[in-house]
């Protein structure tokens, strides 16, 4: 029992030396744009793939190609690298903050794809009755994809799009390949410091990222069904 | 999808025609201006000079340097990929089982380790076997490597495999119920089989999910293909290496998204349950 | 039916290559360990990552360390094909020496009472200090009191950039990335003024074919790295290879070896703490 104790107290010490909460704020912020420009990237690309102009679907399709099949931490490491350090393309005149942009970037970047294919697997779910019958209306594409399929689209993806919003939750764990100071580098820093307590110190973390992304499955599944086009 | 595509829009007229030509010939324009900006200010910097990209062109850096990477990269993908489907197997049964107490278990794992990152596993595994000396310190950052992966990919697929069998119609277990099976028996006679056959594309999708996560080992250290690379770069062309990196990791991940698809359609025939590649990560959470 | 037997099949020889893989591993794990205890050949550790010291060049190996370590070794009995060597990061040198995974380190590894606890240090072989790489027509950046303002550039997980914002420079930016080859590669493009570790370290980058020209090392090193041989604990090699790197040093190997991986460079030595005199016993 004191011995337990002893770890408990080792363990709050070690907690108080460090701004874990921080860190967290840094990842939930990072979550958060990202999600809106993900969002944003992603809706423009899916209706470049389903557009009637040739060279929009294929550029649509190349983008998703390409960057959902490249590992985040090369998309990560290439906007510092390339964009930064050699096109010298500062979105910030705080040295800082600039990465934590262009972090930002990269994230939405990535997940676009991502949300991308999401939304097409909604405009999958929409029936061919629709789309008829926006035409037969006299809508073009445009007004079409606006007010008939694109609001069932969402409808029909939001299970797709929540788990994407998932994977964008953990994935900010690779903004340290953009230079940004965040959760999991903080573990590996107060682990190799604190390696007494390795066990609480991966568990406190892990429970932040299991406390931020389960009620974001919770309410996916809650959406999904009440938002769900009955049919 | 051409048939949907068709009810979207008109097949344009002339005028939609030539409007759809100018639209083509600025994004052609927008994209070669934004590639010359790029390739003039790289080459500004002194990034294009021949001598930095040669080098990748010869057999010595493709012995030395990228054979072994690629091999460490399949060989922890690989080796993860067989004990993430056991994980997945195991743990996918177990929330299919008629035990309370076993299902809520195996549920409760399974959500834990698909809502941590990969990459915050990745790096506690790394520094606990060090800590607890497992095995040969040099081989660490690979058991780390497959340890997080397995742990988050099994726990995947075990959705996978409990989704792949809600999935079968109905009629699947009743029939095999009608003939005197039990619960169990009608479940690995009849029920995983097909599930099996029908997420196989999904399955895929996973093992690209798994090749291109491996890639994470480079922050832990473990010299698979990005790591390898960023060494050779080390004494100077390292935007070059990472470049190679890129190209060769797209070329491998498109290929097997590639079998993927062509798995989902070869396979639709054979299973009555439904045979589709993941586009994105499985549902997270379910209740 | 014949489809069940398709898919247990399938999962036979899933569960066969599970197996023959775990046999596999644990069969080369156990290879490994076995190689130290062999009388004629010798495992040393080194950097595969830092040009200049020690850095993996296809099938070569090359730099300051490497060089020292190769003498050492030839002193001991070694020829050099004899020599294997193994990748040592940073993180990983204590437990390498103490699972017998590697005979010797050689790899900018310093001298510190912490580190004496776990393991025996032979030498010092080189004292380096902490320093700072700038471009070569760079004059304003004379030191690290001189960064305010700057933008410096360090590795991850190092803390000698954060010492210089503590102790010299409380307004210096700083940047980690994760090798020093991109530092360099930002200084060349102009969004980095500064790199800071080890002077020695910064000489050997700042030599090589692609950089030679564009860099300078400040020269005026703010601490005192001991470069020492990492030994198992209890080892009894220290006065021999003591006695190898004084060796080197009177004859001249050990300056050669400095001359050849610094070459091109605008850098010298602290003559002040160079050549070390490592005496007879472990340091």
């Amino acid at each position: 029992m004191d011995s337990l104790s002893e770890y408990f107290q080792s363990y709050l010490t070690a907690l108080e030396s460090y701004d874990v909460i921080g860190a967290f704020w840094v990842n939930i912020q990072l979550a958060f744009w990202a999600a809106l420009g993900s969002a944003v990237l992603g809706t423009v690309l899916a209706l470049m793939r389903i557009s009637p102009v040739p060279s929009f679907r294929w550029a649509g399709a190349t983008y998703v190609n390409i960057f959902r099949n490249t590992p985040l931490t090369i998309i990560m490491t290439f906007c510092i690298l390339v964009m930064v350090f050699q096109l010298q393309i500062n979105l910030s005149s705080d040295f800082n903050f600039n990465f934590f942009l262009w972090a930002i970037v990269g994230l939405s970047v990535y997940h676009a794809a991502f949300v991308c294919e999401a939304i097409r697997s909604g405009v999958n779910t929409v029936p061919l009755g629709q789309a008829e019958a926006a035409r037969a209306i006299g809508l073009s594409f445009l007004p079409a994809a606006r007010m008939i399929i694109l609001p069932q689209a969402f409808r029909g993806a939001i299970a797709p799009l929540g788990n994407t919003l998932i994977a964008l939750i953990k994935n900010t764990t690779v903004a340290a390949a953009a230079s940004v100071i965040e959760a999991a580098g903080l573990m590996k820093t107060m682990i190799e410091f604190r390696p007494d307590v390795i066990l609480a110190i991966f568990a406190t973390f892990a429970a932040g990222f299991v406390i931020l992304v389960i009620p974001v499955g919770l309410l996916t599944t809650w959406l999904s069904t009440k938002l769900a086009v009955t049919r | 999808m051409t048939t949907r595509q068709s009810v979207l829009f008109d097949a344009p007229g002339p005028k939609a025609r030539s409007r759809i030509t100018i639209t083509n010939i600025v994004g052609i324009l927008i994209f070669i201006a934004a590639a010359f900006f790029l390739l003039k200010t790289l080459n500004e910097k002194g990034q294009l000079a021949p001598e930095l990209w040669s080098p990748f062109l010869t057999a010595e850096v493709w012995e030395f340097t990228i054979l072994p990477g690629l091999i460490n990269t399949f060989k922890a993908a690989a080796v993860a990929i067989v004990t993430s489907v056991v994980f997945g197997l195991l743990f996918g049964v177990g929330r299919l089982s008629s035990n309370a107490t076993l299902r809520s278990l195996c549920g409760v794992i399974v959500e834990f380790l698909r809502a941590v990152p990969v990459l915050l596993m990745m790096i506690f595994f790394w520094l606990l076997f060090g800590q607890l000396q497992v095995g040969n310190p040099a081989d660490i950052p690979f058991y780390a490597v497959v340890v997080a992966l397995t742990l988050y990919n099994g726990s995947v697929i075990a959705e996978l495999v409990r989704s792949g069998v809600f999935g079968l119609p109905k009629g699947q277990r009743e029939a095999g119920m009608a003939i005197g099976m039990t619960r169990g028996q009608s479940l690995r006679n009849i029920e995983l089989p097909q599930a099996l056959v029908a997420m196989l594309p999904a399955l895929v999708s996973q093992f690209v999910v798994i090749l291109k996560d491996s890639a994470l080992g480079y922050i832990i250290s473990y010299a698979e293909l990005l790591r390898s690379l960023q060494i050779y770069g080390s004494a100077g062309p390292i935007l070059q290496a990472l470049t190679v990196a890129a190209v060769l990791f797209i070329i491998i991940n498109f290929t097997l998204s590639w079998v993927a698809n062509w798995l989902s359609r070869f396979l639709s025939s054979r299973t009555s349950g439904k045979a589709e590649p993941l586009t994105t990560q499985p549902m997270a959470v379910k209740v | 039916m014949r489809k069940t037997r398709y898919g247990m099949a399938a999962l036979a020889a899933g569960a066969a290559l599970v197996l023959s893989a775990c046999g596999g591993g644990s069969g080369s794990n156990g290879g490994g360990g076995e190689a130290s205890g062999g009388g004629d050949t010798v495992r040393i550790g080194i950097k595969f990552d830092q040009p200049g010291l020690g850095f993996k060049n296809g099938n070569e190996y090359t730099g300051f360390d490497v060089d020292v370590a190769k003498y050492v070794a030839k002193e001991l009995g070694y020829a050099e094909d004899k020599i294997e060597f193994v990748e040592s990061p940073s993180a990983n040198r204590e437990n390498m020496l103490a699972n017998k995974q590697v005979d010797m380190i050689f790899a900018t590894y310093s001298i510190t009472d912490e580190r004496k606890k776990t393991v025996d240090f032979a030498g010092p072989y080189f004292v380096a200090g902490q320093d700072l790489l700038v471009r070569a027509d760079d004059n304003s950046i004379t030191g690290p009191d001189s960064l305010n303002g700057k933008n410096l550039c360090s590795v991850t997980g190092s803390t000698s950039a954060q010492r210089i914002k503590d102790e010299h420079a409380a307004n210096v930016n700083l940047v980690e990335r994760p090798s020093y080859a991109e530092c360099v590669t930002a200084m060349q493009g102009g969004q980095i003024d500064a790199v800071t570790t080890d002077d020695i370290i910064l000489a050997g980058l700042a030599a090589q074919p692609n950089n030679a020209g564009k860099y300078k090392v400040v020269g005026n090193p703010f601490s005192e790295e001991n470069y020492g041989v990492g030994l198992p604990k209890g080892t009894d090699k220290c006065a021999d290879i003591n006695a190898a790197i004084n060796k080197m040093i009177d004859d001249g190997a050990w300056e050669e070896a400095l001359k050849k991986n610094t070459e091109g460079v605008d850098y010298t030595y602290n003559k002040e703490l160079n050549p070390p005199k490592p005496g007879d016993a472990c340091a």
